[in-house]
């Protein structure tokens, strides 16, 4: 090959490789600047009044004189529009039927909008629903239902070829001429009066348990079901794990069944996960019957299951890549193989045994199919230590599947989904950081 | 000219005459400044010489194949003992079947006799630990585990005796000066082996290996892995323990095995061509194999 072409050649695999690295590390920020920005979101926003009200009366926090006298404020920023409401179907009660009729259903729209948007109207029974009991505690999901109150949604299905086309229709062309005409601009222009927006950092989100369904309060019961989750499979798969790789490195002679053994380590590993939840739960719960139904311990076991056979892997490749002599110098002391082993080969092989189990930590924490049918509730209280045998649990991984597609109101709690995404990454990347920090300072002390 | 085991086997009856009891490793452990500071033994003096390690037709085969076939020789107590030939000869199989390293290998096994103090080493009822401890093993590239320069030296006295940290301390501190290196490392026993130059982590496998206070030391190269300098003071080393210790080194080096040996045995696909004094198959070798191989002419 001339030279020329060959240099060629060099370089443009160099630029492929750089340009590579490029889009892959562009896809990384793609993916990963949305979760954080939006993740953050849940603890770090515009909150309005009733957020404040929300978190004096459910947990007593923040200022109450100061607190109160605000309510005050968008309490007295909030009597026109009742005023006119008022007065409105006082005058509609007066009226004839057929003006009653007509203006019977945009007056329930419009009360339901402003309830949502507002809170529950002063004078009515409370509601039932706690979701109902508050008004719109976020500026942005405010901002949102203002427009609802402000506009109505009409679908225009005119054309039979097409999907339906959505248009705002404006409230107050159902109302022009009437009392209500002036709540419009009313609520426009004083919406910060009456909600009383402020930028807040929320941390509690970490700490809180939910309150109605994820519609308030922060995951404290998904992080510590994960964190049971996630230690309890550790504590099953790690020692079953290391023995195993011990015994298939050192004390396994090469033989037909051991070869099978190891093909069905390595099977395993290749084993969809769901099919892991499914006989966690056919095996651990069905017929060990560990729990009487769902617990932590058997989705720990289950999760234990799906990661031994990397554990195993991890820790052979770990061992095997030991200095045969290490072994032989320990034994030509005479040290028992046991001996030798947990003296000399174990913590030699330390780094390398470290590395696999966290990054199956970091698949355990973030495995949703195996915890499903095994563990994994949507809604539930912070467990105690002692119930995890008995008691299932939410979860990070599974709360981010069921809040995002089976919760009633998905949109409305997108800022709790975020954040549990944010927070289990945070978790599997604090947790890779921690294996390459660990492993880094072992390898130096082994290293000298 | 007799032929290894022939001289072996005098020697044998000599020592068998004069019945002297095998030396228990206290005692030998005791004697040992006084061995330091005689000259090594002239080689034409044979009566005192009692065989440690003796061969009788010996065998090792890998999954049925001979690697060592029939040798039979004896190897003196308080010797250095070299064994030299070309690559596969067998001779580290031999030095490994000495304290039953070989027993790691999948499919390897003796046949024949082999007698450590005339007790059979491949006999069921051996204790394969105690075997080891008292037949140490240095490795042909240095493999000081990965911890201090004072946890390698104490890993053998902590496997077999409970000492205290002060007894421990001093056996790490004599094993270090048997090996020549106290003066290097004392200032830095805590410091991670790993970090020592090649030629400091050989003579700390020594010490190390001396610290179970073996009677027997096995060297498989020692010095292939090492400079020429570090190489001499490893040389140097052999010299001194000669006497304390029965060596047994394995060499590919010619040189190395005429300057530190008293006896060498020559072998040469799996068999013992030839046993006697250093002095006599250097000078004039009996066998024109070996003699070929000494000037060079294969290997």
């Amino acid at each position: 090959m001339r030279l020329e072409t060959r240099k060629l050649l060099d370089r443009s695999f160099t630029g492929s490789g750089i340009l590579a690295i490029a889009l892959m590390a562009a896809a990384l920020i793609v993916l990963l600047a949305p979760m954080f920005t939006r993740g953050a979101g849940a603890m770090f926003f515009t909150a309005t009044i009733e957020h404040r009200r929300l978190m004096l009366e459910r947990f007593d926090r923040g200022n109450r004189p100061q607190l109160e006298a605000e309510i005050e404020n968008a309490r007295k920023a909030r009597a026109p529009v009742y005023r006119m409401l008022a007065d409105f179907e006082k005058r509609l009660e007066a009226g004839d039927a057929a003006e009653r009729r007509q203006y019977e259903k945009p007056l329930q729209d419009l009360k339901k909008a402003i309830r949502t948007l507002l809170g529950p109207i002063p004078g009515a029974p409370c509601p039932m629903l706690m979701r109902d009991q508050y008004g719109q505690t976020r500026w942005d999901r405010a901002q949102v239902k203002l427009s609802h109150a402000l506009y109505r949604e009409e679908w225009d299905y005119s054309d039979p070829t097409r999907s339906g086309i959505m248009r705002l229709e404006p409230r107050a062309a159902d109302f022009t001429g009437t009392k209500l005409d002036p709540i419009f601009p009313y609520l426009e222009q004083n919406l910060n009066r009456m909600l009383l927006p402020r930028r807040t950092v929320y941390w509690q989100f970490l700490t809180d348990t939910s309150f109605d369904s994820h519609f308030f309060g922060g995951i404290w019961p998904e992080i510590l079901g994960t964190f049971y989750l996630t230690v309890g499979a550790m504590l099953f798969a790690l020692p079953l794990g290391l023995i195993a790789a011990i015994y298939l490195t050192e004390y396994a002679r090469e033989s037909r069944f051991i070869e099978i053994l190891r093909t069905c380590i390595s099977t395993l590993a290749g084993v969809p996960s769901i099919v892991f939840g499914l006989f966690g739960l056919a095996f651990f719960i069905n017929t060990l019957k560990v729990s009487s139904s769902k617990s932590v311990l058997a989705g720990a076991m289950t999760l234990a299951l799906m990661i031994l056979p990397t554990i195993i892997r991890a820790a052979e490749e770990a061992i095997r890549a030991v200095p045969a002599t290490y072994k032989e110098a320990a034994l030509s002391l005479g040290a028992g193989r046991w001996h030798a082993v947990w003296t000399i080969i174990l913590p030699a092989a330390l780094p390398g045994i470290l590395t696999g189990t966290v990054i199956s930590m970091g698949r355990a924490a973030g495995e949703t199919a195996p915890i499903i049918f095994t563990a994994a509730v949507s809604v539930g209280k912070p467990l105690a230590l002692w119930q995890v045998f008995t008691q299932p649990t939410p979860a990070l991984s599974w709360n981010i599947y069921n809040l995002a597609t089976e919760h009633e109101a998905v949109d409305e709690i997108r800022h709790v989904q975020y954040g549990l995404v944010l927070i289990l990454v945070s978790l599997v990347l604090i947790l890779n950081l921690a294996a390459i920090f660990m492993r880094a300072r072992i390898s130096k002390r082994l290293r000298g | 000219m007799l032929r290894g085991h022939e001289v072996i086997m005098e020697l044998w009856r000599m020592l068998e005459d004069d019945a002297e009891p095998p030396v228990n490793p206290e005692q030998a452990s005791a004697s040992k400044p006084d061995a330091a500071t005689q000259p090594a033994p002239v080689l034409d003096q044979p009566a005192e010489e009692r065989v440690h390690v003796e061969a009788i037709d010996f065998s090792v085969l890998y999954r049925k194949v001979p690697a060592v076939k029939h040798v039979t020789l004896g190897i003196p107590a308080g010797k250095v003992t070299a064994i030299i030939g070309p690559s596969g000869c067998g001779k580290s199989t031999l030095l490994r079947a000495i304290n039953r390293m070989n027993d790691l290998v999948p499919g390897c096994t003796a046949e024949g006799r082999l007698l450590f103090d005339g007790q059979d080493i491949y006999s069921p009822d051996v204790d394969v630990v105690t075997l080891r401890r008292r037949v140490g093993m240095v490795f042909q590239k240095p493999n000081p585990f990965p911890k201090s320069v004072f946890d390698n030296v104490a890993y053998g006295p902590r496997l077999h005796i409970q000492a205290s940290s002060n007894r421990l301390a001093e056996i790490a501190e004599r094993s270090l000066v048997d090996a020549a290196l106290w003066d290097e490392v004392k200032d830095r026993l805590d410091q991670n082996a790993v970090g020592l130059s090649g030629g400091q982590q050989q003579r700390l496998c020594i010490a190390r290996a001396l610290a179970v206070d073996p009677e027997i030391l096995l060297m498989d190269e020692p010095t292939s892995a090492l400079d020429p300098r570090a190489t001499s003071r490893i040389e140097e080393l052999i010299a001194e323990l000669r006497g304390k210790y029965t060596i047994i080194i394995v060499t590919h080096n010619m040189q190395q095995a005429a300057r530190v040996s008293d006896f060498t045995a020559f072998m040469y696909e799996g068999v013992l061509i030839e046993f006697g004094p250093t002095k006599d198959i250097f000078t004039k070798p009996g066998e024109k194999r070996t003699e070929d191989y000494i000037t060079g002419r294969f290997g």
